[in-house]
């Protein structure tokens, strides 16, 4: 789940490398869907050490089909405009922190070392949102208005992050995996204090869209898979 | 070794164990370090193996002295301590030094830049723009 997020989440960012809005948004981006990526190849590494036999992390990301894609609807929503890409982000770099604070104390050590490794380059990452968030949302009416739609547009699919699967509540008790309700708490108390700063209001909507977690996803998953594994399923085994 | 990468060196004979780390998870150096290490150590008659370890996890602090001096002389400016890097991206104090002119009076143009690691400033007396390495730790 976590790498899928990564994965998909650094893929939705790579789509914007030379198309951002300005040269530091893109460079930000690009450089932030990087740390992801590199994130993403040791979960995936470390997945196919366990699985063993002929699996390699390239399977594991180029092979799958939608289904067995673990992420959360929030990562796969489309680069709509800026403001929906810094949403997106906001809302996911928030709890991507928080969870990987948990995971650095997992009782599975290779686990618990990258979540040491990758939650420093989170920090970079939820300053850089959470800075245009702000920007944004205190901006000129018209960035107010952009940022408001589209928090409002995300919220609902924030749900995902929180619902816990009968394997992460197998992966809490076993001490390897993080609690979702503590993380829940702390994720409204930041993303509100955030929003606020911002001028822009907290979407009560109590409706949330579930089920990426167990491989249920949002048509937009097809698509990125289409793009993303284009090359292994045309030319199989190829590499660099 | 003076960035830190390079972690442990065992060696047996003729064969050697290097174990590194990689800066960011993402650096796209890592394969390139390994593959030098390798090309560098087979050379000299061993028997090379690169091996990636990810815990401890880096820090800024383990570029040493002469590493730093390195970067400077390269055009990157050293990477602050945690606490006056977080006031140097946020702009609100001027501690990133010029490597060009040396000048302090400097500002951050963008909090990535070129690669992961690095920062991108600008020196408003020389007018040079230059790369900050970011601290992490």
């Amino acid at each position: 789940m976590l790498g899928d997020n990564s994965m998909i989440l650094g893929h939705r960012l790579s789509e914007l490398c030379g198309h951002g809005p300005s040269l530091e948004t893109d460079i930000a981006l690009t450089n932030i869907s990087l740390d992801l990526f590199g994130q993403v190849r040791h979960y995936f590494q470390y997945a196919a050490k366990i699985k063993g036999a002929e699996t390699t992390e390239d399977n594991i990301a180029f092979l799958r089909l939608p289904n067995e894609y673990k992420n959360t609807l929030l990562v796969e929503q489309p680069n709509t405009d800026l403001a929906y890409v810094i949403a997106r982000q906001f809302f996911y770099d928030v709890y991507h922190l928080l969870l990987l604070d948990q995971l650095i104390n997992s009782t599975d050590k290779q686990i618990a070392a990258i979540a040491t490794k990758s939650i420093k380059e989170v920090k970079y990452h939820t300053r850089f949102s959470s800075q245009w968030v702000k920007r944004l949302g205190d901006g000129t009416a018209e960035s107010h208005e952009k940022m408001q739609t589209a928090i409002d547009y995300l919220y609902p699919y924030t749900a995902d992050l929180f619902k816990e699967t009968p394997l992460e509540v197998s992966l809490k008790e076993a001490g390897i995996g993080a609690d979702l309700t503590k993380i829940k708490e702390s994720w409204l108390t930041q993303v509100k204090s955030v929003l606020e700063e911002a001028t822009i209001t907290f979407p009560e909507n109590p409706y949330g869209h579930v089920g990426g977690k167990e491989g249920v996803h949002s048509e937009h998953l097809g698509y990125i898979l289409s793009d993303l594994q284009y090359m292994q399923r045309a030319y199989p085994n190829m590499t660099w | 070794m003076d960035m830190g990468v390079v972690r442990d060196i065992e060696v047996n004979g003729k064969e050697v164990l290097v174990k590194i780390t990689p800066t960011y998870s993402g650096c796209p150096a890592m394969d390139m370090i390994a593959a030098d290490i390798k090309i560098a150590l087979d050379k000299e008659g061993y028997q090379t193996k690169v091996e990636l370890i990810l815990s401890p996890a880096w820090t800024t602090d383990w570029i040493t002295e002469n590493g730093r001096q390195k970067l400077e002389e390269y055009g990157i400016a050293a990477p602050l301590t945690e606490s006056a890097d977080k006031l140097a991206l946020t702009g609100e104090s001027k501690l990133v030094k010029c490597t060009n002119c040396g000048s302090n009076n400097t500002t951050m143009v963008s909090q990535f830049g070129s690669t992961a690691c690095k920062a991108l400033f600008k020196c408003i007396d020389c007018l040079e723009p230059f790369d900050y390495f970011k601290c992490l730790k």
